[in-house]
């Protein structure tokens, strides 16, 4: 039991958070259309991660938070300049943007030298889950002793913290929330700013993105910002009810891709673990597959039924 | 390093170099004319999932090349795997959007990330395999040429090669897909399979770039140069072929780059050249740069500013404005001392004659369209014919000179 808190606990419980954290706002995104908008944040943070580090010198939370947040609000007006300025339609103007500011991040990353610290591209890529230990388990009794605490690893209240605030968000916000996202006329003429609840959503995406970034990795990002809101979506026609069943299939996603990652192997016989961070994403698809298949909402409102 | 720049763009860098160097620049070529089509379907980001999708392919090819006592780096063995999982997930973005609810972004980002998850989890057990620990196959994440085989880059330059002439013969019935698939379809072409091979192309394109650029940054050959393109151009056919030199030119110089010093990665040098390209574009473009359009709006603010000024020096008013009173004296419109020329005063009695024309057409032509068009710069004379504004001259009356009391 002492192996589970100390190696398994911390990590799944940053995975969980994670996933939450990416999947609130994603229910949003994927209502209003801009769901590869987390695809392009998760890209673009990579540049800012990168400048930090060279501005700073070191791998500090905070300011590879800025760096990243920065990136991603240069990434929005860039690609708003290209729409407007070349009359350009937004997948293409956003590809542009998020490829060549993810080219530079490499480009920067593979000229400075960065062997000491702990950055490299398929760090930010598949992330580290499985390194987050908590050394100073020692029994249940730790998970009330405050010096056992200490030692967790810093990205779990970071990412608790960013879980919790976005939760709040949505929570205080939900009504100009949903408004704006359903109907954005109606909800600009009833006095909802619709323009400025569009930047916030992105914005909170982005803090989502950035804070689980740093724990989990990349691709974990993208995944959890569609793959539970999208199974979710083919579950009910509600928004409370596509929320509630987003969370849940995100947690699951990252408690089952957790253990299949670790243990998995070991049932065939393996020797080493794979992937947690890749795994995550691999029982999302599946569960996104599954509600695909079998969702009792999965078809458009009059498709044809039967044979459609 | 520009003598490096240099020799390896005049293909001294060594045989490889060379190779790669041409090998990426067809391939870019083959990208930035394939991804036009691409562009103009607005499907620009589908190439995304494609791209992601080659990754469990790739280590699936491994796998099976390992077992079965082969070496598992083989590269057309590798790009074999990668196309048939590419190809499988763009069939998947396919049926979620036909089958269910969710709108291609969404599909596309699912597959997408859930691919390359599968592929990260597959590279990890590659990894423990004893024949894995030296696979390398981390590079076709961000590409890698350095220490490419010989007949690796021969297989990447006849591949680009191919690309590029299966895009030439197809050009005529994809541009017209491209545009309006019904009036194609009723002109007998089979829009599916046109599509079909559209697909099937952007696919192609990717599994040939994935050692050059990488699976990340594939995608940015199919875009950027269409992008880029289409500022300059309104024709398919212009901008195809703009986007194909472009596409080429970022390949090849890319390569050379970054043949020529250590630390510069192929695909994201690859991608900035392309990039660089698209900023200068974006400026420099004729209509819809950012420089042309500064020059437009200038234009605008001084015909309006002169024609204000025009019509307060017919009115006998003070002209204020600092932007009015150079815009007229430049014209030589004005004197220094504020007072109205010859030339500014047989120009502003044309003004206010033409504005009196104006307000007699309106109340003529109430509800025509050419009353709608008047916005105080167009010129009457471009709208009426000379006896229509024959006749609102005999309602007015006979012109007299600015300055004499022109009410």
């Amino acid at each position: 039991m002492d192996a589970f808190l100390q190696l398994s606990l911390a990590p799944i419980l940053i995975g969980v958070l994670s996933a939450i954290a990416c999947a609130l706002p994603g229910n949003f995104l994927i209502l209003r259309r801009q769901a590869l908008i987390g695809d392009a944040i998760s890209h673009v943070v990579l540049p800012g991660i990168v400048v930090a580090f060279l501005a700073t010198g070191v791998i500090a939370a905070l300011p590879m938070l800025v760096g990243a947040a920065g990136a991603a609000l240069v990434a929005v007006v860039l690609i708003e300049t290209i729409k407007r300025v070349g009359r350009i339609e937004p997948g293409a103007a956003m590809g542009v943007v998020f490829t060549a500011m993810f080219a530079g991040g490499v480009l920067l990353l593979e000229q400075t030298d960065t062997s000491a610290v702990h950055l490299d591209v398929e760090h930010a890529l598949m992330g580290n889950l499985e390194s987050l230990i908590w050394f100073d388990a020692a029994g249940w009794g730790s998970l009330v002793d405050p010096a056992a605490l200490a030692g967790l690893p810093p990205e779990l209240p970071r990412i608790a913290v960013v879980a919790a605030v976005i939760a709040l968000l949505t929570f205080v916000f939900w009504r100009p929330l949903k408004l704006s996202t359903f109907d954005e006329g109606f909800a600009a003429t009833v006095g909802v700013p619709t323009r400025t609840i569009g930047l916030a959503l992105v914005a909170a995406s982005a803090v989502a993105a950035v804070a689980a970034f740093d724990a989990v990795g990349s691709i974990i990002v993208i995944a959890m910002f569609i793959c539970p809101p999208a199974a979710a979506r083919l579950m009910t026609n509600r928004l409370e009810a596509q929320v509630g069943w987003s969370i849940v299939f995100a947690t699951v996603s990252a408690i089952l891709g957790y253990v299949f990652a670790g243990y998995g192997p070991l049932w065939f016989g393996a020797q080493n673990a794979v992937s947690a961070a890749g795994m995550i994403a691999a029982v999302s698809g599946a569960i996104l597959a599954v509600a695909c298949l079998a969702a009792p909402h999965r078809r458009r409102i009059g498709a044809a039924q039967g044979q459609g | 390093m520009p003598d490096a720049i240099l020799s390896a763009l005049l293909f001294q860098a060594g045989y490889n170099a060379a190779l790669v160097a041409i090998g990426s620049a067809l391939l870019g070529i083959a990208a930035g004319a394939g991804g036009t089509f691409l562009f103009l379907r607005k499907r620009a980001l589908i190439s995304d999932a494609v791209a992601h999708a080659t990754l469990p392919g790739i280590g699936l090819a491994f796998i099976a090349m390992v077992a079965l006592g082969g070496d598992g780096r083989n590269l057309v063995g590798l790009l074999a795997g990668s196309a048939v999982s590419a190809a499988v997930g763009l069939l998947l973005v396919d049926w979620i959007v036909r089958h269910t609810r969710l709108a291609e972004d969404v599909a596309i980002g699912a597959i997408l990330s859930v691919f390359f998850g599968l592929g990260i989890v597959l590279l990890t057990v590659i990894q423990t395999m004893s024949s894995g620990r030296q696979a390398g196959l981390e590079g076709f994440l961000l590409g890698s040429t350095a220490g490419m085989l010989r007949q690796d880059a021969l297989v990447i330059a006849v591949g680009g090669a191919l690309a590029l002439a299966v895009l030439v013969l197809l050009r005529r019935p994809m541009t017209l897909v491209a545009f309006d698939p019904g009036y194609a379809a009723a002109r007998g072409v089979r829009v599916q399979a046109v599509d079909l091979a559209m697909m099937g192309l952007v696919l192609a394109v990717t599994v040939i770039g994935l050692k050059v650029v990488g699976l990340i940054l594939i995608v940015a050959m199919l875009i950027i140069p269409p992008v880029t393109a289409r500022l300059w151009s309104e024709r398919t056919d212009t901008v195809v072929a703009v986007a194909g030199v472009l596409g080429g030119l970022a390949g090849y110089l890319g390569a050379a780059i970054s043949a020529s010093a250590p630390n510069l990665p192929t695909g994201p040098i690859i991608v900035l050249v392309s990039f660089s390209l698209f900023c200068f574009s974006l400026l420099m473009a004729p209509s819809r740069g950012v420089l042309a359009a500064a020059v437009r709006h200038r234009r605008f603010q001084r015909r309006v500013h002169r024609r204000q000024g025009l019509l307060a020096l017919a009115r006998n008013e003070p002209i204020l404005d600092p932007l009015t009173l150079k815009v007229l004296r430049r014209d030589g419109l004005i004197r220094p001392d504020k007072v109205a020329t010859d030339a500014g005063r047989a120009r502003a009695a044309k003004a206010l004659r033409d504005e009196r024309r104006w307000e007699v057409a309106r109340r003529m032509h109430q509800d025509e369209g050419a009353s709608g068009r008047y916005d105080g710069l167009t010129s009457i004379e471009t709208v009426l014919t000379p006896d229509e504004i024959a006749a609102i001259d005999a309602e007015i009356g006979a012109p007299r000179l600015a300055g004499q009391g022109a009410n």
